[in-house]
C-alpha cells in the first residue's frame, strides 16, 4: 500500500535553527492520520512543511510526486487544503466572498460547492452577507474548514481545529469533520491538543517531542499505551 | 456666490486628480503596507509617454490608451524587478528603494526628454457651461475619473481576480493557501496602481504643463488626500483627494496667498497626522502588546 502523502527524513528551518530533525511521516488514502505533542514539540511546523511554508530537507511525497522545495501555491493546486491555526480565514471579507476563494483554482464548481458546503455548516448560510470579521470564534473555524473543503482536496490538513472553542463547540466540530471525511472521501492530517477527541477519529497517530517522531501506530493502539495515556490523555 | 461655485467646482476637478493619485497609493499600501513614494514620478513618465505618442501623430484617444497599456506593464515590471527583492526587507530598506525610484524616473525623463517645459493638449474643449462655473475641460476630467474608479469598483468587487487581490492583500498566507499567486496580484496590483497615476498625470498635465517636477505637488496633494480618506480606503482616499481639491482652491482664493497652497496641504498632514492618524474612513490598527 502507498500512502497518499509520504515524509521520508524530513529536517525544517527557522532560520539557521533546525526544528525537526529527520522525521517520517505517512497519510494513507482515505485516513485520518492524527499527530500528537506537546506545544513546541514540532506539530504545527510539520504541517507547514508539508505545504512549503518553511525551509526543508529530505523528501516530501504527496501521490506519487516530490512536492519538497514547490511553492506553496502549486503544493496548494494538487489538492492539499490547509487550514491554519486561527487565521485560515479572509476577516475583511464576507462568508460568500471566502468560499469564493476556496473555489479560486477550480471556478466551475463553486457554486454547487458552497451549497454543499451551506449544508454541512448551516450557521455559515444564515450569515453568507456577513464578514467574516464579525463571526464567532466557532463559526470562523468552520468558515475555515469550508472554505479548504471548497477546494475538494484530496488531503485535508487541520491545525489545531478545536483551539480556543468552547468544549460543546468542539464536539460538534468533530462531529463534522467525522462526517466531512464520510462524505467527502478526503484524507486528513490532523494535529490536535485535545488527544482523546483526536485518537477516537483518527486510524493512525504519531507522536513528535522536540522535532523527533518518538511513536506511531493505530489509533487505538494508541489510546491504551500507559504512557501515553498518562502524558497526554491525563488518565 | 458664482465665484464661490466656480473655485469649488474647479477645486472638483483638481480633486479628482488628486483622489484618483491618492487611490493608487492607497492600492500599494493596502498590498503592502508601504507608501510608494515614486507614484508621482510614475505618473510623470507615463505622461511623457503618452505626450511622444501624440508628438508622434497618434490621436490623443489612441495615445491614452496605449499609454494606459505601457503604464501597467511597466508598473508590474516595477514590482518585479525593483519591489520585490526588498520585500522582506527593513521599511527603511524599502523607503530607500521608492525613493531611489523617485530619483532615477526623475532625472532619466530629464535626461530623455530635457527639463523644458512642454505644452500637453486636452481631449476636452474649454467651454464655459453651466453659467460659465464650470468649464467643459473640467467636467471632461471629472468625467474620466468616474469612469475609471467606476470601472475599478466593478473589478474589484465582481471578478474573481478583484477578489483573489483583495485576499492577497488581507492574508497572504491564507491566500497561498487558497492557490493564489500572491506575487502576480502583487504585479497586477502595481500595474493598476500605475495606470490609475498615469490618467491623473495625462489629466493634470494640460494644466501644470508637463516637465519632469510636474508630479511632485501633486503627490502632496495627494498623499493628503490618501491620509484624510484613511490610508487603508480606496473610497476614502478618493474622497480625501476631493476634499483636498477643493479645501486647496477655496484657501487660496479667500484665505491666503495661493502661493502657499501646497504649505497648506503639508499643514493638512501634519494635522491629520495628529488629530485623527485612522483618517475618515480607516481602520486603526490595535496591536496586541
Amino acid at each position: 500500500m502507498t500512502a497518499l502523502l509520504d515524509l521520508t527524513g524530513v529536517r525544517a528551518y527557522y532560520g539557521e535553527t533546525e526544528v525537526l530533525h529527520g522525521i517520517e511521516l505517512a497519510v494513507e488514502e482515505g485516513g485520518l492520520t492524527a499527530l500528537l505533542g506537546a506545544n513546541g514539540a514540532g506539530k504545527t511546523t510539520t504541517l507547514r512543511a508539508v505545504c512549503g511554508m518553511v525551509r526543508t530537507t529530505g523528501e516530501i511525497r504527496f501521490a506519487g510526486r516530490r512536492i519538497d522545495g514547490w511553492a506553496t501555491e502549486d503544493i496548494v493546486r494538487l489538492g492539499i487544503a490547509h487550514v491554519p491555526e486561527n487565521s485560515g480565514t479572509f476577516l475583511g471579507l464576507s462568508v460568500e466572498d471566502n468560499l469564493k476563494l476556496g473555489a479560486y483554482t477550480r471556478p466551475a464548481s463553486a457554486i454547487a460547492g458552497i451549497e454543499r458546503m451551506y449544508g454541512y455548516f448551516p450557521v455559515l448560510a444564515e450569515r453568507r452577507r456577513q464578514q467574516a470579521g464579525a463571526l464567532s470564534g466557532g463559526e470562523r473555524q468552520m468558515l475555515a474548514i469550508a472554505r479548504a473543503l471548497m477546494m475538494a482536496p484530496k488531503l485535508l490538513v487541520l491545525d489545531e481545529p478545536s483551539f480556543g472553542l468552547a468544549p460543546r463547540l468542539v464536539e460538534s466540530i468533530f462531529e463534522m469533520i467525522a462526517n466531512v471525511r464520510r462524505d467527502e472521501r478526503v484524507s486528513i492530517l490532523m494535529v490536535e491538543q485535545n488527544a482523546s477527541l483526536a485518537l477516537d477519529l483518527a486510524d493512525q497517530a504519531y507522536l513528535i517531542e522536540t522535532g523527533t517522531m518518538v511513536t506511531s501506530g493505530a489509533a487505538e493502539v494508541f489510546a491504551r499505551d500507559p504512557q501515553i495515556r498518562r502524558s497526554y490523555l491525563g488518565y | 456666490m458664482n465665484l464661490f461655485l466656480q473655485q469649488v467646482f474647479s477645486g472638483l476637478a483638481s480633486g479628482a486628480i488628486y483622489g484618483s493619485l491618492a487611490l493608487a497609493l492607497v492600492m500599494i499600501y493596502r498590498a503592502t503596507e508601504l507608501v510608494n513614494f515614486a507614484q508621482g514620478e510614475m505618473a510623470m513618465f507615463s505622461t511623457y509617454i503618452c505626450w511622444t505618442l501624440i508628438d508622434a501623430g497618434l490621436p490623443y484617444w489612441a495615445a491614452f490608451v496605449i499609454t494606459l497599456v505601457a503604464s501597467f506593464i511597466g508598473g508590474s515590471l516595477i514590482e518585479r524587478i525593483i519591489i520585490r527583492p526588498v520585500q522582506n526587507a527593513p521599511v527603511l530598506a524599502a523607503v530607500i528603494v521608492f525613493i531611489a525610484l523617485l530619483v532615477i524616473l526623475n532625472s532619466v525623463a530629464g535626461w530623455i526628454y530635457t527639463y523644458t517645459v512642454k505644452d500637453f493638449p486636452s481631449p476636452f474643449p474649454d467651454h464655459p457651461v453651466l453659467n460659465g462655473m464650470m468649464t467643459t475641460r473640467e467636467l471632461g476630467v471629472i468625467g474620466v475619473t468616474l469612469i475609471m474608479l467606476g470601472m475599478l469598483y466593478v473589478f474589484f468587487r465582481y471578478t474573481p481576480v478583484g477578489l483573489a487581490m483583495r485576499a492577497a492583500a488581507q492574508n497572504p498566507m491564507a491566500a497561498r493557501l487558497s492557490g493564489i499567486r500572491v506575487n502576480r496580484m502583487l504585479a497586477i496590483g502595481w500595474g493598476l496602481a500605475a495606470t490609475v497615476g498615469a490618467t491623473a498625470g495625462m489629466m493634470v498635465a494640460p494644466v501644470l504643463f508637463l516637465d519632469p517636477n510636474m508630479m511632485g505637488g501633486v503627490l502632496l496633494y495627494a498623499f493628503a488626500g490618501a491620509l484624510l480618506g484613511g490610508i487603508t480606503s480606496p473610497g476614502g482616499a478618493v474622497l480625501g483627494g476631493l476634499i483636498v481639491g477643493v479645501t486647496e482652491n477655496l484657501v487660496g482664493t479667500y484665505l491666503i496667498a495661493s502661493e502657499l497652497r501646497l504649505t497648506m496641504a503639508l499643514a493638512l498632514i501634519v494635522l491629520i497626522l495628529v488629530v485623527k492618524p485612522s483618517g475618515l474612513f480607516g481602520t486603526a490598527v490595535v496591536r496586541r502588546v
